[in-house]
């Protein structure tokens, strides 16, 4: 580790922290559906839409029409992305002229990009025309996105509000923070990458003649418009197969320190924004602090053992920290910093290939999935998992003292709980129940790369980072089989959506609640005490039902690793 | 909640249809209008051309350099190396045969070039993307020797010319110390180049 590689990661949280309240502020904005100085500007598009889907923005809806209507949305489009993977073959705009998509493949892309999770079986250069990429994929990368902050700004009104039976309206909520928050940010944002280096073109190649006399064509496209938005709206999906890591995508140690900014960006305001939303700014704040305790303890575990690098190596006479599916130009601080944010966030694009990280190194962003990305987390999701915890972390201390618990000011009663450990649970059904289907089924095991604990470890992060809607991947296991295009699609879907639906359940019921006064009696939810207790609870969730995979993985690939047994 | 299904659909089907046409075309259409017109060698791959135009490569993607007479790059995963069209890593894990097999395939390599010492790992790693554009000071002067041998120049000649082609890393701490092989390589050109006019 270097001092250097600190200041990075220092720098990195002191720009985010700065961010927060102005950002959480803009969120506020949108929460509350006040005018924004954009509204000049996009006021008529909001308004045109409105008319033309037949919308009253103003109708306030219940948590099962919310939910509903929410639902319906990312049906549709998903029934769209894949009827245009489907067609790709007879769309314009395929330079390359890559044929259509397979039933399993396109239901497996479709589900990925609605879920937020941006799980690619496929290499985007070799698979995708730039229609697809831009109809296809990046109108999800924007919905998707949106649909998770409006799903976080309900549950924030089921706090907020008292003896309320509504939650606020989906289709101003998921239109409004598209217009007003993604899309301009992304206007900039794109400007600046192409100005760094990112093509943006509708081009599909181009070829050239090297030095040495040879022949490389170089796939080029649409790339910086989509890549703005997969980083803002933590879908992850690279326009390349190899993502961030690929110079076009992410071409400078500018680009790369921007996109991981652009990460955590939203998720930091979305913490403040909950402050402001139940009357009191230091919730938010408190929230924010267990999240970034998490965070550097994972920073620092990955930072640490990428840079002591890889035994096995070192013995056949290299030096050096792990630079194996690693970029010079990132470097080994940057590369570990990326995966930790990357999958504490939902977003899942990668700057280095986790799959060949050091076995404890690449163990933390496994953990970090499994964990439920609630450290910042996925812009939306992030928030409303954490809060589920917390709604658990205020019940066991309500155990502990023997008083019914309360959370900014709302009583935590049995209906709340039980759909808590509903909605959490899922994770550790589909993650370990379908690895456990996968490395005992002959059509599960033909497909990781590498043997031993480590071939494990591949399965093991692709259900784990499909359930999660995270999207990366120990990339060496072979994923664009029926088998893993149909189990993963299935992980993805009951990840995103069976969190969900429980989670708008809570929402309901709280607005329905009167607001309960903070008391001498009351568990105060904003100090020292309150972020302890938040991240004991997670790890202990987290650690007692994912370490037994953990051990069978990434912790017996470790001790192998420094045993120099090879696979 | 029937009749609720079938009214929402409405709303649903038209939002659709309208971001797509926003944020499918709309959006990347005026982002390449803007772009092309703002930052067109950018927005067209950053190509790098030779002095008669032809197109040699981009100033931001690596391309192979397997000859003695430049410098080499790192071990690539992308197709059969530093396929523009198939970029990736290898994925092979810390404990892989497969993966030792080969580092030690490619230390062998440097071993007969002559170079002794410890070998700099990113020299013999492969990159996240296959086309890394860069390597480590350190990779470039290991090779400085075997460079120098083969284009029959001094190497102090050559050891300045990587030290000048470091970059270093913005504001002390984004990036790390490095060096684009292409733009070195065709420095090594033209310096070999001045030298043949020089003599004549």
């Amino acid at each position: 580790m270097t001092f250097q590689g600190w200041i990075l990661i220092f720098v990195f949280v002191g720009i985010l922290l700065a961010l927060t309240k102005p950002v959480g502020a803009w969120l506020f904005a949108l929460y509350e559906g006040r005018r924004t100085p954009l509204h000049w500007v996009l006021g008529p598009v909001e308004n045109g839409f409105y008319t033309l889907a037949g919308i009253d923005p103003t109708e306030e809806q219940s948590w099962r029409r919310y939910a509903v209507h929410m639902l319906l949305f990312n049906f549709v489009l998903m029934i769209f992305t894949y009827a245009v993977l489907r067609l790709q073959g007879l769309l314009p705009l395929n330079g390359l002229g890559y044929a259509g998509i397979g039933a399993d493949g396109a239901f497996n892309t479709a589900v990925s990009f609605t879920t937020n999770t941006n799980w690619q079986w496929y290499s985007g250069e070799a698979t995708l025309s730039n229609l697809s990429q831009m109809l296809g994929l990046t109108i999800h990368n924007f919905l998707s996105a949106a649909t998770g902050i409006a799903l976080a700004f309900a549950l924030f009104r089921g706090f907020a509000r008292r003896e309320m039976q509504s939650l606020g309206n989906f289709w101003a909520d998921v239109t409004r923070v598209t217009l007003y928050l993604l899309l301009p940010i992304c206007f900039v944002y794109a400007l600046f990458l192409i100005a760094s280096g990112v093509p943006q073109t509708l081009a599909a190649s181009v070829d050239v003649m090297t030095l040495e006399g040879a022949k490389q064509t170089l796939a080029l496209g649409p790339v910086a418009s989509q890549e703005a938005i997969k980083m803002l709206g933590t879908n992850g999906g690279g326009f390349f197969n190899a993502n961030s890591a690929h110079p076009f995508e992410n071409p400078t140690a500018l680009t790369n320190l921007v996109q991981m900014l652009s990460i955590f960006m939203i998720g930091f305001g979305l913490t403040w924004c909950f402050g402001k939303a139940v009357g009191n700014s230091r919730q938010g704040w408190a929230i924010l602090a267990a999240m970034l305790v998490l965070f550097v303890a994972g920073v620092t575990v990955t930072y640490w053992q990428e840079a002591a690098g890889n035994p096995v190596l070192h013995a056949l006479g290299t030096t050096g920290g792990n630079m194996e599916g690693k970029e010079v130009r990132f470097g080994i601080a940057a590369s570990a910093l990326f995966s930790v944010i990357t999958t504490a966030a939902s977003c899942g694009a990668v700057n280095a290939m986790h799959d060949s990280f050091t076995a404890l190194g690449g163990m933390i962003p496994l953990f970090n999935i499994q964990l439920g990305e609630i450290v910042i987390g996925g812009v939306g999701a992030g928030i409303y998992g954490f809060l589920l915890f917390a709604i658990l972390a205020v019940f066991v201390a309500g155990l502990m003292v023997g008083r019914t618990p309360e959370y900014v000011g709302k009583k935590i009663e049995a209906r709340e709980v039980k759909l808590a450990v509903l909605a959490i649970a899922i994770l550790p059904l589909c993650i370990l129940g379908f690895t456990a289907v996968s490395a005992v089924l002959p059509a599960g095991l033909v497909s990781p790369l590498n043997a031993g604990p480590h071939g494990f470890s591949e399965i093991l992060y692709a259900f784990s980072s499909a359930t999660g809607n995270n999207g990366s991947a120990f990339a060496g296991l072979t994923a664009g089989t029926p088998f893993y295009n149909s189990l993963l699609g299935i992980a993805m879907w009951l990840g995103r959506f069976f969190v969900i639906v429980p989670m708008l359940a809570i929402a309901g019921s709280l607005a329905a609640k009167t607001y309960t006064p903070q008391s001498a009696g009351s568990f105060p939810t904003t100090g020292p005490l309150w972020v302890g207790l938040l991240v004991g609870i997670i790890l202990i969730v987290g650690g007692l039902t994912f370490l037994p995979s953990l051990a069978l993985g990434p912790i017996a690939d470790h001790l192998a690793m420094i045993d120099g047994q090879l696979f | 909640m029937n009749k609720d299904f079938v009214t929402s659909l409405r709303p649903a089907i038209i939002l659709t249809i309208l971001f797509a046409l926003l944020l499918g075309i709309v959006y990347p259409l005026v982002m390449t209008g803007i772009g092309q017109a703002l930052f067109p060698s950018q927005a067209n791959g950053s190509l790098v051309h030779d002095s008669q135009g032809h197109v040699v490569g981009s100033s931001v993607v690596g391309q192979a350099f397997v000859s003695d007479r430049y410098f080499q790059t790192r071990p690539s995963a992308a197709g059969k190396g530093y396929d523009g069209l198939a970029s990736s890593g290898s994925n092979l894990g810390p404990t892989s045969k497969a993966l030792v097999a080969r580092v030690r395939a490619d230390i062998d390599k440097q071993r007969d070039a002559g170079i002794t010492g410890p070998v700099p790992i990113d020299l013999v790693t492969a990159s996240a993307s296959g086309l890394d554009p860069h390597l480590s000071p350190a990779s470039a002067l290991v090779q400085v020797k075997r460079v120098a041998r083969a284009r029959g120049l001094p190497e102090t000649q050559i050891r300045d010319l990587v030290n000048r082609n470091v970059d270093h890393p913005l504001l002390g701490f984004l990036g790390e110390d490095r060096v684009n092989l292409l733009a070195l390589n065709r420095q090594l050109d033209q310096l070999a180049n001045r030298r043949t006019g020089g003599t004549h």
